[in-house]
């Protein structure tokens, strides 16, 4: 499925992770981040989710930033939709 | 005369520069990202230097004191102390414009005309380094939270990063902004591709330092 949410993540993963257009789109609901993405320290973490809230207007407390929401694309995907419903 | 490393006194102290010197009418300071930000985009200034000497514009790219190849201690730093070695740098190099990049709008003297691109707060700095503190606690089991941290910051100073940051520093990121007085703001879109200032990894883009250069020497024309 593809929005504008969607979309937008995957932008900011791939701005953030230097990923090649091919590997974001390639990104499924299943595809793991946190641990198989070597580039996915704790500042490329730290960073990736000032861009979030910075491209989706949010604001995100420390505490939500958790090894679950980064486990796969999907996780995340959920949690961002989430923070925009709310 | 060309030299790519130039030595420029700071106060009581050498500090270092990438210059691109041949003695012409433009000369333009440039005044790195602050930070973890300033390695994710240490090859686009140094590519950027490159595509203005085609241009035929001299540029200088000083060390920020306390950081890069600087004998200074960063932890005696304030934005301050790299705010007058800013100013000294741009009358030794006889710079006649500036290019502040990010969190560079914070320190760079306003008195040159030139350009700002995508200027970025202290604190907006400061957040993201301490949530990378507080993230990298949380993976070893620890607990470690952003208000207290910054609270001892202000007083004692804080290892963030890799980067001893002094009191003095901690208290001015917090309440620092851009300073740009008339520069033009350069934004993102208008260099094409990714932020390199994003980036995990440091990269490059020389196509995003050649559209770089072009809006400088466009502006330096005009």
């Amino acid at each position: 499925m593809s929005d504008r949410i969607d979309h937008t993540l995957r932008t900011v993963l791939g701005d953030v992770l230097g990923l090649t257009p091919t590997r974001r789109d390639a990104l499924t609901p299943g595809s793991p981040l946190f641990g198989a993405l070597p580039e996915l320290d704790s500042m490329a973490v730290a960073t990736l989710f000032g861009a979030i809230e910075e491209r989706f207007d949010l604001f995100i407390n420390d505490d939500e930033i958790s090894g679950e929401v980064l486990e796969t694309y999907g996780t995340l995907l959920i949690f961002i939709r989430g923070k925009c419903a709310a | 005369m060309r030299r790519l490393i130039e030595i420029w006194p700071d106060s009581g102290r050498d500090e270092f520069a990438l210059v691109i010197d041949r003695r012409r009418r433009h000369r333009v300071l440039i005044v790195p990202p602050l930070l973890a930000e300033m390695n994710r985009m240490r090859r686009l200034v140094a590519t950027t230097m490159r595509a203005l000497d085609v241009h035929g514009i001299d540029s200088f790219a000083p060390d920020l004191p306390g950081t890069n190849e600087s004998a200074a201690p960063l932890f005696s730093q304030s934005l301050h102390t790299w705010r007058t070695a800013m100013e000294r740098a741009a009358r030794h190099f006889t710079a006649t414009h500036v290019l502040a990049v990010r969190g560079g709008a914070l320190i760079f003297p306003n008195v040159l005309p030139g350009w700002v691109l995508e200027p970025v707060s202290g604190a907006a700095i400061l957040r993201q380094m301490v949530r990378a503190r507080v993230v990298a606690a949380r993976e070893r089991g620890d607990h470690e939270d952003s208000a207290t941290l910054i609270e001892t910051g202000r007083t004692e100073g804080l290892m963030l990063s890799g980067y001893d940051l002094g009191p003095g520093l901690i208290a001015g990121l917090e309440t620092a902004r851009p300073l740009d007085e008339g520069q033009r703001q350069i934004h993102q879109s208008e260099l094409g591709g990714a932020a390199l200032w994003l980036r995990a990894e440091p990269g490059d883009d020389p196509a995003q330092a050649v559209r770089l250069a072009d809006i400088i020497a466009g502006g330096i024309s005009a």
